[in-house]
């Protein structure tokens, strides 16, 4: 049928126009927007874009909700700290640090993950939630963290007009590095694997699934991005200061956004950064007490979860195809004046059955 | 290559209810056998503890000359064993074909797999639904799903948990020529049905459970007038001792 | 050397009781709804405003202001339940209801900054600086007394629990909800007054840690549910017993080892958290992981 054939193809097309689309006007977007704030804005929403869409990779696709990923963040952010330091490192070499201390939090994914990935849903989002708190603890108390008055990175020589474009332009290619990974670990054996265990995890391990070696493997993908993230951020804000780095706003802010946009698809994390973090950034800018925006993610979290539980693109692409298929079924049924068997009315007739009788009205 | 499915002994208790006592059964190479039985007799515990998802008191389970006893499911699985759940379990937001991939690829390419998915798919009549969310199937287009899915794996021994629950009749007709055929290439079946008709017009040995215990094993005919299983089911007392 | 262990293990099993009426809530939370209310610590702090405002505006004894903020407590749990718990469903339920519950813990907090500002503040009566004589230490009254509210409160509960019509269809639902609702108990209203209780003894707790503490902010609330969340997770989820044991422990232990090593003594609960939980993934006394996800 071509028109099937032309809608896939269509359907192929377009995301792949859409994204090429976006991201020549994500790389423009210094060139345009010279502010500072505005390039401050869009380094901040990057990294969010990338951590969210890291987040997602593992616990969108395994449906296991980690509340802790920000010792992740905080590890990487504190090697590179530690690192820049102990090797004397500044300017541009320090981003050759990204990807140690990816690997860093990958490492302490392992041990973290066989211990938390054995038991059920509930007990692991509480257990990362308690590993959070530890990573909290041990970097307010450790010398080499720089106790709770936190580390400083290197600033630096860059010219102040552009600034912050290398920054900007490093959270590009990591955000857009992430994406591409999550969209190949969706279409891979292992991203199945990833989302059966989603669906049923019991059920998957009975068919042949190995569940704890693909859990552990996907957080200590995410681990690593998440990793690298933390540490483009500290190399930018400047400091590691444990509060700020490993704050529970931070998780919970990278968990709405990836349920706003939608849990467990590749577009949704990355929608809802690009959404929510400018208006958070926006609301911090314009309010002078900082608690506002903390009512104010809690609230609209409570929303989102209540009214969008799936999320804005899964709701928005349900509404629409069904929109689109009743208008579908609406041509067909008078192109051909009967009732189309294959309706998707979910009858509980033998398809071979119902075909044969549709035909023979 | 397929293999008789034994179990011996094997009782079951939770907490204060003996869910099984001493039960043997044996599934014969290339036979259907059925497990029949009145409610709570423990057809599904039976199962659970064939097939590693629960642990047993007592007793072995074997497949052909190999233990499998306290196996756990994945293991089960890899020997060559595949099960149905009586409340379809499948995986909702995966789509049709996609479910038909989840299970372990044994050595072939993803391609054939692929291939091998689809056939099967076409072989249970569902492949016009291969590109659908699992989760939109009805009810019975879930149990051929789950009957196309647990073949991927060519398990040598397959065991279905109430096949034709639930389903519309022509549907059952579908299912048990299905059944007949892939026993006919050599599959032992071991189904556990409340369905008389279907269990007795297609199973060559029927064993009945009740309370937890094997009251009756035989050829169906043998079985239907057997006034224990009558007893079982009706309640109606068994002549005077 | 001796009197400072035996006064910090004193202090520590009182504050233990303490920790275990908290932490009774949320297993009992958890028991009935299936849910891990992580709010349970920011209602706590909440409870200890509520003393905090009664006590200081309205010159209110503490002990007697109880009267009132157990009861508000045990209505804002209920409105918690009612909004935004009982109307999720499908297939994600538990990790909504959880991340509702942060989302609220988030909202309360908030709001706690505005009114409050993140100045620390405490509750000071009469009886929360005298200390009695015991031995050769002196334990403080209040020690004793909030030992005492716990004890009462569990008490309380207990009775509820096992004594009560209304305890009954609570233990009928913490065991198979389906049956419970088939044998017609309204399993809502049972969640809902579970939620409400589950909350209520948070006032009771935040009182007594508003004495005790020695100053708090909102965000104590993080440290405290970090302790109650360590507490269930060793005890295994739906223990209530499991509960008081593990937490009357891990307070001890974690009392004794302040005297040494003050800035990791609260590393205890998480050390002995990730031990427990690395062999024994259910818990020392909690049921088989037995519930669907």
């Amino acid at each position: 049928m071509t028109d099937e054939r032309n809608r896939h193809l269509l359907g192929r097309s377009l995301p792949v126009a859409g994204v090429g689309a976006l991201i020549l006007v994500l790389a423009a977007f210094p060139l345009v927007f010279t502010n500072p704030t505005a390039t401050n804005f869009g380094i901040i929403t990057l990294v969010f874009v990338t951590v969210a869409s890291a987040w997602n990779l593992f616990s969108g696709f395994s449906g296991y909700l980690s509340l802790g990923h920000a010792v992740f963040y905080g590890t990487g952010a504190y090697f590179l700290v530690v690192a820049a330091k102990d090797w004397n490192l500044n300017g541009s070499a320090v981003f050759w640090l990204l990807p140690l201390a990816g690997a860093v939090a990958a490492l302490i994914a392992v041990p973290l993950g066989l211990v938390a990935l054995r038991v059920r849903r509930h007990t692991f989002v509480v257990i990362t939630i308690a590993f959070f708190f530890i990573a909290q603890l041990s970097a307010s108390n450790l010398s080499v963290t720089g106790g709770s008055s936190g580390a400083l990175a290197p600033i630096p020589n860059w010219a102040s007009a552009t600034y912050n474009n290398p920054f900007y332009y490093v959270a590009l290619l990591l955000a857009a590095a992430t994406v591409v990974l999550s969209v190949l670990v969706r279409r891979s054996r292992f991203g199945l694997q990833l989302r059966a265990i989603r669906d049923d995890e019991d059920r998957a391990a009975g068919l042949g699934v190995r569940t704890m070696p693909v859990k552990l493997t996907a957080l200590v993908l995410s681990a690593f991005i998440t990793g690298m993230a933390g540490a483009l951020w500290v190399y930018f804000i400047g400091q590691a200061v444990p509060q700020f780095v490993f704050d529970p706003l931070f998780d919970l802010a990278v968990v709405l956004m990836a349920f706003f946009g939608g849990l467990g698809t590749i577009a949704g994390p990355v929608l809802g950064a690009l959404v929510l973090e400018p208006t958070q950034l926006y609301l911090n800018l314009q309010e002078t007490n900082g608690y506002t925006s903390e009512i104010l993610f809690g609230a609209l979290f409570l929303a989102v979860i209540l009214f969008l539980p799936r999320g804005v693109l899964p709701t928005a692409a349900e509404y629409a195809s069904s929109e689109w298929a009743r208008k579908l079924a609406l041509r067909v049924r008078s192109r051909r004046g009967r009732t189309d068997p294959a309706d998707g009315e979910g009858s509980a007739a033998a398809p071979v059955g119902s075909e044969a009788a549709g035909t023979t009205r | 290559m397929t293999a008789t499915l034994r179990a011996e002994g094997v009782s079951k208790a939770f907490g204060g209810l003996q869910a099984l006592s001493d039960c043997s059964l044996t599934a014969e190479a290339g036979r259907i056998t059925g497990l029949i039985g009145p409610n709570g007799s423990g057809k599904t515990t039976l199962f659970n503890a064939i097939t590693g998802y629960e642990r047993i008191d007592a007793g072995q389970v074997f497949l052909g000359d190999r233990r499998i006893t306290g196996a756990s499911p994945q293991r089960v699985f890899a020997c060559g064993i595949g099960r149905t759940f009586q409340l379809t379990r499948i995986f909702p937001r995966l789509t049709v074909l996609e479910n038909m991939l989840v299970p372990a690829r044994r050595g072939r390419s993803s391609r054939q797999h692929r291939e091998r998915a689809m056939e099967l798919l076409a072989f249970t009549g569902i492949n016009g639904h291969a590109g659908a969310p699992a989760g939109t199937l009805s009810f019975g287009q879930r149990k051929l799903l789950e009957l196309a899915y647990v073949l991927v794996a060519d398990p040598a021994v397959v065991l279905l948990d109430e096949p034709a629950g639930g389903v519309n009749p022509s549907l059952i007709l579908h299912i048990a020529d299905r059944i007949r055929e892939l026993n006919k290439a050599g599959r032992t079946f071991l189904i556990v049905e409340h369905n008389m008709d279907f269990v007795m017009g297609l199973c060559h040995q029927v064993t009945v459970l009740d309370s937890g215990t094997v009251v009756a094993s035989g050829p169906p005919d043998a079985v239907r007038n057997n006034p224990r299983v009558l007893d079982a089911y009706l309640g109606i007392e068994a002549d005077d001792d | 050397m001796a009197s400072e262990i035996s006064q910090a293990i004193a202090a520590g099993i009182l504050g233990g009781c303490v920790y275990a009426l908290m932490a009774a809530g949320l297993t009992l939370i958890f028991g009935v709804l299936d849910i891990i209310n992580v709010a349970q610590g920011i209602l706590v702090v909440l409870g200890a405003y509520l003393s905090y405002v009664l006590s200081v505006h309205l010159h209110l004894d503490l002990l007697l202001g109880l009267f009132i903020t157990v009861p508000a407590m045990f209505v804002i749990g209920v409105a918690i339940y009612w909004l935004f718990i009982r109307p999720l469903r499908g297939a994600e339920r538990t990790s909504m209801t959880l991340l509702a519950c942060f989302a609220v813990g988030l909202i309360i907090e908030g709001v706690l900054y505005r009114e409050f500002g993140s100045n620390y503040v405490s509750l000071t009566t009469w009886y929360t600086t005298a200390t009695v004589h015991i031995f050769d230490f002196y334990l403080a009254d209040i020690y004793l007394i909030g030992f005492g509210l716990a004890v009462v409160a569990i008490g309380v509960l207990y009775l509820i629990l096992y004594r009560t019509t209304f305890g009954r269809a609570v233990r009928a639902t913490m065991q198979n909800q389906v049956a419970a609702r088939l044998i017609g108990i309204d399993v809502n209203r049972v969640s809902a007054l579970t939620f409400g209780i589950g909350t209520a003894v948070t006032a009771i707790g935040g009182m007594v840690y508003g004495a005790i503490s020695g100053g708090f902010t909102p965000n104590s609330g993080y440290d405290l549910i970090s302790r109650l969340l360590a507490i269930v997770i060793l005890a295994g989820m739906g223990s209530i017993g499991g509960a008081l044991v593990a937490a009357v422990f891990m307070t001890t232990v974690e009392a004794v080892v302040d005297i040494w090593q003050p800035d990791w003594s609260v590393a205890v609960f998480y050390l002995a958290m990730v031990i427990i939980l690395t062999f024994r993934p259910t818990g020392l006394f909690g049921r088989r992981a037995a519930r669907a996800q």
